[in-house]
């Protein structure tokens, strides 16, 4: 049955980044893979990745640990480990430019300036030793060369839009003396500075405790409105996806295994292991009974299993799929899922 | 909101900590000194500063270093007798008890101990001093660009030091000075110097990779910052702590190092002054007359504790977590 449909790839070969409107997108990463050599082997940790990004979008990449959203992004950015990653094939377009074939000097323009990103764990990812007014000021002085009364002033302008109360009396305080969240507002007032044109954010309320966390989500879709830029929010929490994405891309094993508008996922997920994922969220309604789980275990990066990286722990496994690695195949006109039997999977979501 | 719990706490720290008192937190004189500091991490310094100097231990040990310090550049201010004008020993006074006359006795020639005790300082000092930064400058350059190039350049300088290491410092120090028919306080502070400076290569290197892969560096990156930025900014600041440490450690231990060198003949010659020296001419007749060694011995524990404890407050200090 589903021999008769010939595979369609969504957002794939032959031009996979113009995305539904056929104009060039804002970021499109094409055909991406990254590598890093180990002592043990090659471990592949993105298989050719294809998303897009549009202007005043969000674009939720979704996968557990080990899937290569993380890696997806820092080759984004750049910042990849110099020796031991390499990106063998792939384009990252940027406004039409492909950021890969740049020279490290037209990167480190990019950088921070048109495209910024948020990280997971702000106290780690501030310096412990300078105070928070001069980290954010810095960004002002390193970049555009303002002086120092003016670049704090515009820091303390920058921590007042990211909320943080009383940013006059705190501009002298040290990372350390900052709450989770307040911490992760400094992060964040940061990346923004330069009103950058792509945020990343990668896992930013993962370290933060429930209530913290949904503020910081909106604090990131308001700045997002604001400013219309396009954010590319890396989690690996559905919850927090929900209300602030626009499109979703769910990663795994360094593929996208399916990727679509988010209320497409929620209502009917078309991959296996976004239907788990899905399953897998505590829901008040189910109080009391046993919380769904996905078993097995990701595969492992260094020895990948032929065919279906997610085969060995699939409910809708046949033969053909430890064989054969399927496709991203196209299922509508805004999404795609790389599992041969996604027919199933969608009917199933239905019944 | 549970963000609000965090200053309450912050205020309640610093005031256990004697820093700025919460009611007016960072008003006048202050705040001015830091934006007029200049440079950035002026704040970081300044900050340092404004703790430390609440710190006993660094009172303590600042007072002590600064007597020190004054009897090494203006011996004149401790003693009306220049041990170096040999009129003033008179071999008939030899291993005199200390007395109103002769504080600290007198040596085996008859000299005024508490007069060259004095004199002694400045020989000292100079040698541990000169040796500290000859150490942090080579050594630290050379590990902070060994620990943040990697690869190759710190391939080849962790060989070198290894070699130096594999010398048993004495012993080379003994071999440098040889080669220098007369010690001076300068082949002593070479020999030191060139027997030293790894282990503060050592330190840096390791302080900087340890840097170098922590968050705040790759997000910098991410943030735009430059190499060179990165570098003096990021890595150079939060590895400075041990080094400084290990300096202000270190010039304790070079002063004794002097001291040993001379009472071995080969640092410091007479008719100089040190310490070590002085330790030296008064142990054959030690029984006889214990002054003239004790004295000495007695400024150079002091002068070695002075600076390790020094040492121990500039690393709580530079530690913001530690305020």
């Amino acid at each position: 049955m589903n021999q008769s449909t010939p595979p369609i790839p969504a957002w794939g070969i032959p031009d996979p980044v113009r995305g539904v409107t056929g104009t060039e997108p804002l970021l499109a990463v094409d055909d991406l893979h990254v590598e890093f050599a180990t002592r043990r082997g090659t471990v592949k940790a993105v298989n050719g990745v294809s998303y897009a990004l549009n202007p005043g979008e969000t674009l939720a990449v979704l996968g557990e640990s080990g899937s290569g959203k993380s890696v997806t992004a820092q080759a984004i950015m750049g910042i990849l480990d110099a020796p031991q990653a390499r990106i063998p094939r792939g384009r990252i377009r940027f406004r039409g430019t492909d950021l890969l074939r740049l020279k490290e000097d037209a990167r480190a323009q990019v950088r921070g300036r048109r495209i910024a990103m948020v990280f997971q764990d702000a106290l780690s990812a501030l310096n412990p030793v300078f105070t928070v007014g001069s980290q954010i000021a810095e960004m002002f002085r390193v970049h555009q060369g303002t002086s120092r009364r003016d670049a704090e002033a515009r820091a303390v302008e920058l921590m007042d839009r990211v909320r943080i109360p009383g940013a006059r009396q705190r501009l002298h305080d040290y990372p350390h003396q900052f709450s989770g969240g307040m911490r992760q507002r400094i992060m964040i007032a940061m990346a923004i500075a330069l009103d950058p044109e792509v945020l990343i954010a990668d896992e930013p309320t993962t370290a933060l405790d429930v209530t913290v966390q949904a503020q910081i989500m909106e604090l990131l879709a308001e700045v997002q409105r604001d400013s219309g830029m396009g954010m590319i929010l890396i989690t690996h929490d559905l919850g927090v996806v929900a209300d602030v994405a626009d499109k979703i891309v769910v990663m795994y094993g360094g593929r996208i295994v399916e990727n679509a508008l988010v209320h497409d996922v929620y209502r009917t997920p078309a991959h296996p292991y976004t239907k788990g994922l899905l399953k897998s969220i505590p829901r008040v309604d189910r109080k009391g009974r046993e919380l769904y789980a996905i078993s097995g275990t990701p595969p492992n990066l260094l020895d990948m299993p032929p065919g279906c990286a997610f085969a060995p722990r699939c409910p809708y496994r046949q033969d053909n799929c430890t064989t054969e690695a399927p496709p991203l195949y196209r299922i509508g006109p805004t999404r795609g899922s790389a599992c041969h039997y996604w027919r199933e999977v969608l009917d199933g979501s239905h019944g | 909101m549970s963000d609000t719990a965090a200053p309450r706490a912050r205020h309640a720290k610093h005031a256990k900590s004697f820093s700025r008192p919460p009611s007016k937190p960072r008003s006048g004189s202050s705040r001015g000194g830091r934006t007029a500091g200049g440079a950035k991490p002026a704040s970081l310094w300044s900050d340092a500063w404004q703790d430390l100097r609440r710190r006993p231990l660094f009172i303590a040990s600042a007072v002590l270093i600064g007597v020190i310090l004054l009897m090494a550049v203006a011996p004149g201010l401790f003693t009306s007798v220049d041990p170096y004008d040999a009129s003033t020993c008179r071999l008939g006074d030899a291993r005199q008890a200390p007395s109103a006359l002769h504080w600290f006795g007198t040596d085996n020639q008859g000299c005024d101990t508490y007069a060259r005790t004095v004199y002694g300082a400045s020989n000292s000092l100079l040698v541990g001093l000169c040796t500290t930064v000859a150490t942090v400058a080579v050594g630290g350059l050379l590990g902070l660009v060994a620990g943040f190039r990697g690869g190759l350049p710190d391939a080849l300088l962790s060989r070198v030091t290894e070699v130096f290491f594999a010398i048993p410092s004495v012993l080379g120090a003994l071999l440098i000075l040889a080669v220098f028919r007369a010690g001076t306080v300068w082949t002593v502070t070479l020999a030191l110097a060139v027997l030293a400076w790894p282990m503060t290569f050592r330190i840096m290197r390791a302080a900087v990779i340890t840097a170098k892969s922590q968050d705040y560096v790759i997000a910098a990156r991410a943030l735009g910052a430059s190499n060179r930025r990165i570098m003096f900014r990021h890595v150079l600041p939060n590895s400075m702590a041990s080094v400084i440490v290990v300096a202000t450690i270190n010039l304790g231990v070079f002063i004794a190092a002097e001291a040993g060198l001379s009472f071995l003949g080969v640092g410091i010659q007479s008719p100089e002054i040190s310490w070590g020296l002085m330790i030296a001419d008064a142990r054959p007749r030690f029984l006889e007359a214990a002054s003239p060694l004790l004295f000495p011995a007695a400024f150079l524990s002091v002068t070695v504790l002075a600076f390790i404890m020094l040492g121990d407050a500039v690393r709580d200090a530079l530690d913001p977590k530690l305020r």
